[in-house]
């Protein structure tokens, strides 16, 4: 029952936050020809600051505040690091020693002393790019989901002392989370010998996936970045999953792939080739499906907002604002389906490389 | 543009019958077999994902040519 509890709790308060969005994108209606698309990208993009609330003031002026993050970058042997209010949302250009950093579309480009951006034919960037490390807006909510992690788990593991009590709290919300994904996912993919190893890897992605989506779906300041939706973050946690699975694949393992037991030799020659392909595209759809799926959650809700200006009518405004919730109930789905799956699979394709051949 | 919205939509129409059909016989096995209900279902959501895998790799090139 506890449980139950606390589930409505969270449910209730992902009610009222998506309600505040819809009154806050309603208020500030402005005259301008509204392109979704362009907010639509603007809102599911990594940048280099984070944008807290626009409002248009009562003289007409249109006020912009947002938080300035870290920028981070490498160019000619040089590290610069300033604050990314120093570019004044691209209209400034940012002189460093001897280089000149101007923010053109949320990418940072080398430019001479009055920032031209040179194009060729297709209106492509021809400006040369520095490594950039900075913090943005997704790293800078990756850090939050990890203080949060932490705080969460570290703070549940304390009661896990010398002597067993019953479960307390927090700890009672994430006792059964953790015993789904060990019994669920890791004993029932990897096998009862095995699994031991991989759960910290398992419960990590679970926790992490899962957190981020939910952060994402909340529509104001801290949250709202589309972090598990950046193509960057799936890859490298599907290629983290690729290493896992292939660093510890087994002799019978390998042998499926490039010599097929049990199969004439020229059959034997092809499945190797497809097998090898196949070990490249299992993660790969690890890192599309992640991605797609929560990009392609935030562009629904994000369009859904967007009908109101679109058909500049306050009465398809009751209409979605009830569509979009009903999207955000199925996202708050989706984003624990999402990290279950990924976790799962995770967890398949451990399980089919450690598996040893019983004979 | 046009083009991309017709394969998109050939797209949907492929992974929501493979999704449905796999969905109808996980249900009639569960409704046959209901002491392994569990097993079928984890067994659905993975071929699942795997479909629904497919379509989603063939919306984002799709969105990525047109």
């Amino acid at each position: 029952m506890r449980h139950i509890k606390q589930i409505l709790l969270l449910i209730a308060i992902f009610f009222s936050l998506s309600t505040t969005y819809a009154s806050d994108e309603h208020a500030s209606e402005s005259e301008e020809v509204f392109d979704p698309l362009v907010m639509i990208d603007h809102h599911i993009a990594d940048s280099h600051e984070w944008h807290v609330i626009s409002f248009t003031k009562s003289n007409g002026e249109e006020v912009h505040i947002s938080m300035p993050l870290p920028v981070i970058v490498f160019y000619n042997g040089h590290l610069n690091i300033f604050m990314s209010s120093a570019f004044h949302h691209g209209e400034k250009v940012v002189k460093k020693g001897d280089d000149y950093f101007k923010l053109y579309h949320e990418k940072i480009y080398v430019t001479d002393e009055a920032g031209t951006i040179h194009y060729d034919e297709d209106h492509n960037v021809l400006n040369e790019k520095p490594w950039d490390f900075s913090i943005t807006k997704n790293v800078g909510s990756m850090f939050l989901s990890a203080v949060l992690l932490l705080l969460l788990f570290i703070g549940a593991a304390r009661r896990y002392g010398s002597e067993p009590k019953a479960p307390k709290g927090l700890q009672s919300f994430l006792e059964p989370l953790i015993l789904f994904v060990r019994d669920d996912i890791g004993i029932a993919q990897i096998g009862k010998e095995k699994y031991e190893r991989y759960m910290p890897y398992l419960l990590t992605v679970f926790f992490f996936i899962w957190i981020n989506n939910l952060i994402g779906l909340v529509p104001f300041f801290p949250g709202g970045s589309n972090l598990t939706g950046n193509i960057s973050v799936t890859m490298f946690l599907a290629i983290v999953t690729f290493l896992i699975t292939n660093i510890n694949g087994t002799k019978s393992y390998w042998g499926h792939i490039f010599w097929m037991p049990g199969v004439p030799v020229p059959i034997r020659i092809l499945l190797s080739g497809i097998e090898f392909i196949g070990i490249l595209t299992k993660p790969f759809a690890l890192m599309i499906r992640l991605m797609a799926n929560i990009t392609a959650g935030h562009i629904i809700i994000l369009s859904l907002f967007s009908l109101i200006f679109v058909m500049k009518s306050v009465a398809i405004a009751p209409v979605s604002i009830l569509m979009s919730l009903m999207m955000f109930m199925l996202e708050l789905l989706v984003a624990a389906l999402q990290a279950y799956i990924f976790t799962l699979l995770s967890a398949l394709f451990i399980g089919m490389a450690v598996h040893e051949e019983e004979h | 543009m046009s083009l991309t919205a017709i394969g998109l939509g050939l797209i949907i129409i492929g992974a929501g019958y493979g999704i449905s059909r796999l969905a109808g016989s996980a249900l009639e096995s569960m409704a046959r077999q209901p002491e392994i209900s569990s097993k079928i279902q984890t067994a659905m959501i993975i071929a699942a994902a795997l479909i629904e895998g497919v379509a989603l790799f063939a919306i984002v090139v799709a969105l990525m040519k047109g």
